[in-house]
């Protein structure tokens, strides 16, 4: 198989705190993974670290087989990461269409020169930056709203925003974190529906973090589960919910 | 008088120039300066000595002069705007009076503090308007492209900008040389329109005037940094008559409009068609609303 993300023994330690403990695993490509565990396990962690927010203390995180401990954010974005953040993190002032835009302009550029006398290929490539956040719009229903300010929106849909705009950097592998945080069962079954169909139309790998069980156990067949840093079990959604440490980790001890 | 109103308004077209270059670091791109007045001296002494000593036309000295405020800008970003926070503010402090002091003791290319005559009065009404217009019309465009985009994101979330693939750090270098070099044309224009500079002119009160005029006309907003410039450079000026006065007026004209509108006149909006046919609808309904402000 094709691997797409590997970590291979990270450890990452914030002064004393070890927050992440011999960290490995891997996701295949097309893959629809799940990364679970309680408060504090340190999943949201793993995800600065795998884009380059926080330096990895020790161990190798691979991206197709290349080792990106050392990249920049940036860096690690344009090989093909994308994430979205458990609390959001969109350009709250912005429309909804310019939040995508900033993300899809990435792939139309065009000179200094053509920016300040809109000459050249301005025009086109804006038009086709516009274009292509219109269609990740309306791909995640908010074609409607557009022109409105991000920041007014009502937070599911916000979520949504920043989907559209991971998207719109046209990645291979997607970190979602919580994506379903604050919402109700049935948008819970929306954005089910949502990730399903990104997952398959954009041929994407989606690593999802979540706490949100039954909505993991549904739709990742490859679940991770860490407790205080550390990888607890691996497996399929069956094999999960029946292990022991798992069990532990959520409902504590038995005595 | 009509000599005096010419002045007026080749003043504002300098003034205007600086300001913009001051809105698109800090109200585009979110890093706040308190030694812009350094990159105006650096364009004033560089156009002054090379029209003056080297014989050059104005216009290309101008130029030049903006080139090497640019430069530096560039130089002085590198290392401290790689660094996320205030480092660039802290560092501009003293980074304006030190270029200030520079001048001020580098007696054989600048004749030191009592300052540098003689330099042609060159600066005139369409001199200045024709800088005006072309640097302006590339700034909107500026902040109206990629580019333009790229700076907002740095400034409304750097760690969200980083992850969208932003190179954050050269995009606060590039907006930094872009304004260094709307400050140095603006100081050259400004020295052929005295026809006399001296140091003390680019101090940290300058520096402040800058970004104090940026924040009242609104942090995020081109036509708002232009519309107060505007105001505040015509009332410094319709009020010199009674010049013991004229600062105080000043600084209250200042504390209105931040009681009144805390983010500034335009907020981040841009005087677009669609803005002001919203500003009229929202008067119809709540004819108080907008009252103070316009």
């Amino acid at each position: 198989m094709d691997t797409v993300l590997e970590l291979k023994a990270v450890n990452k330690a914030f002064g004393g705190v070890q927050a992440v403990k011999d960290m490995t695993f891997k996701i295949e490509r097309n893959e629809l993974a799940g990364l679970i565990g309680p408060n504090g396990a340190g999943k949201t962690t793993i995800f600065n670290l795998v884009t380059g927010v926080y330096d990895v203390t020790s161990g190798a995180i691979e991206f197709k087989g290349r080792n990106i401990n050392k990249l920049k954010t940036f860096q690690v974005i344009s090989l093909g990461i994308a994430r979205t953040f458990q609390n959001l993190r969109l350009f709250g002032a912005s429309t909804v269409l310019d939040n995508v835009k900033t993300a899809a302009q990435q792939h139309y550029k065009y000179s200094f020169p053509e920016a300040v006398t809109h000459m050249g290929r301005w025009r086109s490539m804006e038009k086709a930056t516009r274009d292509e956040g219109m269609q990740l719009l309306e791909k995640v229903g908010l074609a409607d709203r557009a022109n409105q300010v991000a920041g007014t929106l009502p937070y599911g849909l916000q979520r949504r925003v920043e989907i559209a705009r991971a998207l719109a950097l046209r990645p291979e592998l997607l970190l979602l974190d919580e994506p379903a945080a604050g919402m109700n069962a049935d948008e819970v079954e929306d954005l089910n529906a949502l990730i399903r169909g990104i997952h398959k139309d954009f041929n994407l790998t989606i690593l999802l973090i979540e706490h949100h069980m039954d909505m993991v156990m549904q739709i990742c067949p490859h679940i991770v589960c860490m407790n205080f840093g550390a990888m607890i079990a691996e497996g399929s959604p069956d094999q999960i919910q029946h292990h022991p440490d798992v069990l532990k980790a959520y409902l504590g001890d038995e005595d | 008088m009509e000599g005096y109103s010419l002045g007026v308004i080749t003043l504002l077209a300098i003034n205007c120039i600086a300001a913009m270059g001051v809105s698109l670091f800090t109200g585009f791109t979110g890093v706040f300066t308190l030694g812009h007045a350094g990159y105006m001296a650096i364009g004033a002494y560089t156009a002054a000595i090379l029209t003056v000593e080297h014989g050059i036309n104005f216009v290309p000295a101008i130029i030049c002069g903006g080139i090497l405020a640019m430069i530096l800008a560039y130089l002085i970003g590198l290392p401290t705007l790689k660094l996320v926070g205030d480092y660039y503010t802290i560092a501009s402090l003293g980074l304006g009076e030190a270029i200030r002091l520079v001048i001020e003791n580098w007696q054989s290319l600048t004749r030191g503090a009592r300052g540098y005559p003689g330099i042609a009065a060159s600066t005139t009404l369409p001199v200045a308007a024709g800088f005006f217009i072309v640097l302006a019309v590339a700034m909107f465009f500026l902040v109206n492209s990629r580019y333009g985009r790229a700076f907002k994101a740095c400034r409304d979330d750097y760690v969200a900008a980083s992850l969208l693939g932003f190179n954050t750090a050269r995009y606060r270098v590039m907006s930094l040389a872009i304004s260094g070099f709307y400050c140095g044309v603006a100081g050259g224009l400004l020295g052929g329109y005295m026809s006399f500079i001296q140091p003390i002119m680019f101090d940290m009160a300058k520096s402040t005037e800058l970004v104090s005029t940026v924040v009242f006309g609104g942090l995020g907003s081109m036509s708002g940094c232009l519309i107060g410039t505007t105001i505040l450079t015509l009332v410094t000026e319709l009020f010199r008559p009674i010049s013991q006065y004229r600062m105080l007026i000043y600084g209250l004209v200042l504390v209105i409009i931040m009681v009144v509108r805390p983010e500034g006149i335009m907020g981040t909006n841009e005087l677009t068609f669609s803005y002001i046919k919203g500003l009229f609808h929202r008067k119809k309904s709540t004819p108080a609303a907008e009252g103070g402000a316009h």
